[in-house]
């Protein structure tokens, strides 16, 4: 009993029970939902779609959270993703060999280190200038899509290069090549924040930066590391989304990504008012937004419906998260429990 | 008497402001020569491929005839799109010519334009007004005209199979008027066979991730699909990519009816990877320029013109892709 009190006033517990129902509605819909077999020599299935499709915004989300952990936010991770895919895609058509690795090696190294660039600018105005994250992180999110267009001179650029389209729809081992680049992300950041003394002083600037500040933590040069870490997370979404369909889109390639990110680590338990942190938080919060868009698609609901679906669901997650809510449930558990205690007594 | 010389001052404005507003009408005077009519053209923006080789077809309609043409890019916002119109009838140009944004929120200024005595021409888009007095035609795509030619390619293709016909119909935007009239004409023509079942529609947002994702998953969902239609190519071309990574042959397995003939779809199409493409042609350069001589010989245009179009098969495409601008 102790055990299962325990469970359920873990944070992640009712993310992953909200999972596991996502789960379930598939399974009842369509029966073969948790199928995975082996075609053409690579893995095949519902879960593999899930994982694949889910992995720009897991490793989006990945950067989110160490953002959100310093109280900060990033919305310009979208406009990022388009510019590295535009970068990208232009340096590969420009190229006379768009099929060698070395051109897509040039062209996903310079699309990674703009983003590096843009991080580096991202953490300066809210770091040095002292900017709003939210409204610092907004220049970039507007201006950024601006810039991703100008790149793309406003069309859809299509690259015919199999080593690029790999990064997006290959397999190594069978396993996607996007699911791999994934658990690498969240695999190192996970390492070096959790391994290290670093996530423990990235969630102390989170709660109170000029106490941290003084007892010698350089909250300035953290800002701008997490800043030009999530930028970079999300170039190399950017870059898997775009070599998904091999055509770099600059008004469509990551957008409303920021929004699927944020709302990942915060169904994660990680809380927008900064300090601590759950990495294994925003890989749920993730899988629940991927297997929410696939639930759409296997249930058939219609897309009319589509958007009030999703907000319904989310909004039970929240409403079961917080607080207040645990706190009126566990009253409510006591009660009961009285009550019953006081039945047995009388008879 | 300060107060007579001010109404004094403000009749002989009103005069000279009326004076201004005749002067402004050309159309009384008679036809004026080609190489003297001045035509704004106010459009959406740079999108797509789509609306650029638009762009490219209007100016090189207008080049040809003679005509001078006044080009303003609105860069997707109405804002700017009613300063460029609002710039126009200061200066006076003959005709308007212009895309609409979005469906509403224009009967302010083509009251303006009205006003002025300038007549306006819509391309492309339609604007949602009460008051159809407010333009002389509308030049563009039946969208409900695409659904149904799609519709009857796939009613013949399969009108001697007597099992079943399983169709996935991938969906444009969510409410915009394409994905609405596309569905509504394939529905209509696909109705006389009862053999064939639209099994899945979701929304793909015209884009191939979109697409793509979309049929990954219905695939899984319904196994047993025998054509995909698609509101747009780019849609198309992200189905291809989902049945291709499913181990099925896209064209052969599961057949594709896209709307558009972009050129990446004609490729497709080329390729033997799409069955039939509906267009929806850019290309209507020359027919604004016959509207705007009409109204110049002071003719009435028809209301409605719909753009001249064509459908593609695999071998019409094989043909038409060498000289395929956009």
């Amino acid at each position: 009993m102790n055990v299962l009190a325990r469970v359920v006033a873990h944070r992640l517990f009712w993310p992953v029970v909200m999972l596991l129902v996502l789960f379930a509605i598939n399974l009842i819909a369509f029966p073969g939902f948790f199928t995975v077999s082996v075609r053409d020599g690579h893995l095949f299935g519902s879960l593999i779609d899930i994982l694949r499709n889910g992995a720009p915004t897991l490793i989006i989300a990945v950067g989110m959270t160490l953002v959100i952990a310093t109280r900060g936010i990033d919305l310009s991770v979208g406009a990022i993703a388009a510019i590295s895919g535009a970068v990208a895609c232009s340096i590969i058509l420009g190229s006379p060999t768009p099929g060698s690795l070395a051109t897509v090696a040039v062209a996903v190294s310079v699309a990674l280190l703009i983003s590096l660039v843009l991080g580096v600018w991202n953490g300066f105005l809210v770091a040095v200038l002292g900017i709003q994250p939210i409204i610092a992180t907004l220049i970039l999110m507007t201006a950024g899509r601006g810039v991703a267009m100008l790149i793309t001179e406003g069309q859809i650029l299509t690259v015919n290069s199999p080593p690029f389209k790999f990064l997006g729809s290959g397999f190594w081992f069978g396993v996607p090549i996007a699911v791999i680049i994934a658990a690498v992300v969240f695999g190192l950041a996970a390492l070096i924040t959790r391994r290290t003394a670093l996530g423990m002083f990235i969630e102390s600037v989170g709660i109170n930066p000029e106490a941290s500040r003084q007892a010698g933590v350089r909250a300035r040069g953290l800002l701008f590391a997490v800043y030009t870490f999530c930028a970079f997370c999300a170039a190399i979404a950017g870059l898997i989304l775009t070599a998904n369909t091999a055509a770099a889109d600059a008004n469509n390639t990551g957008l409303f990504i920021e929004l699927d990110a944020i709302l990942a680590v915060v169904i994660g338990g990680t809380s927008l008012a900064g300090g601590r942190y759950s990495l294994l938080g925003t890989l749920v919060g993730a899988l629940v937004i991927q297997t929410l868009v696939t639930t759409v698609y296997t249930v058939g609901i219609p897309p009319i419906a589509t958007m009030v679906f999703k907000a319904a669901v989310v909004t039970v997650v929240c409403l079961l998260q917080s607080p207040t809510t645990a706190e009126a449930f566990s009253g409510f558990r006591r009660r009961l429990a009285l009550r019953a205690g006081k039945g047995v007594a009388a008879s | 008497m300060k107060k007579l010389i001010g109404l004094a001052a403000a009749g002989a404005m009103l005069v000279a402001l009326a004076g201004c507003a005749s002067g402004g009408s050309g159309a009384a005077e008679g036809p004026k020569p080609l190489d003297e009519l001045v035509v704004g053209f106010a459009q959406v923006g740079a999108e797509s491929g789509w609306r650029t080789a638009n762009t490219k077809d209007i100016q090189a309609a207008f080049k040809d005839a003679g005509i001078e043409l006044k080009f303003s890019d609105a860069q997707q916002k109405q804002e700017n799109q009613i300063k460029a119109i609002r710039s126009y009838i200061q200066q006076q140009v003959d005709v308007i010519a212009f895309s609409p944004v979005v469906e509403t929120g224009w009967d302010a200024v083509l009251n303006e334009a009205k006003a002025a005595g300038i007549p306006v021409v819509l391309t492309d888009r339609a604007v949602d007004s009460k008051d159809d007095s407010l333009y002389v035609s509308f030049l563009g795509s039946d969208f409900v005209e695409e659904g149904k030619k799609a519709g009857q390619w796939v009613l013949d293709e399969y009108a001697d199979t007597a099992e079943p016909v399983e169709i996935i119909q991938l969906e444009g935007t969510t409410g915009a008027a394409p994905a609405i009239d596309r569905a509504e004409g394939f529905a209509e023509v696909i109705a006389e066979n009862p053999n064939l079942e639209v099994v899945a529609s979701q929304t793909g947002d015209f884009t191939r991730a979109g697409g793509k994702q979309v049929t990954e998953a219905l695939l899984k969902s319904n196994p047993g699909v025998d054509l995909i239609y698609a509101h747009n190519d780019d849609m198309g071309l992200g189905a291809i990519e989902a049945i291709e990574a499913a181990g099925l042959v896209p064209g052969k397995d599961i057949k594709i009816v896209t709307v558009d003939a972009v050129k990446d779809g004609m490729q497709a199409l080329a390729d033997g990877k799409i069955n039939f493409i509906v267009e929806c042609s850019p290309l209507l350069g020359k027919q604004l320029v016959d509207i705007v001589k009409q109204v110049n010989d002071g003719e009435t245009p028809e209301k409605r013109i719909i753009t001249e179009e064509t459908t593609f098969t695999q071998e019409q495409a094989i043909e038409a892709l060498p000289d395929r601008q956009y």
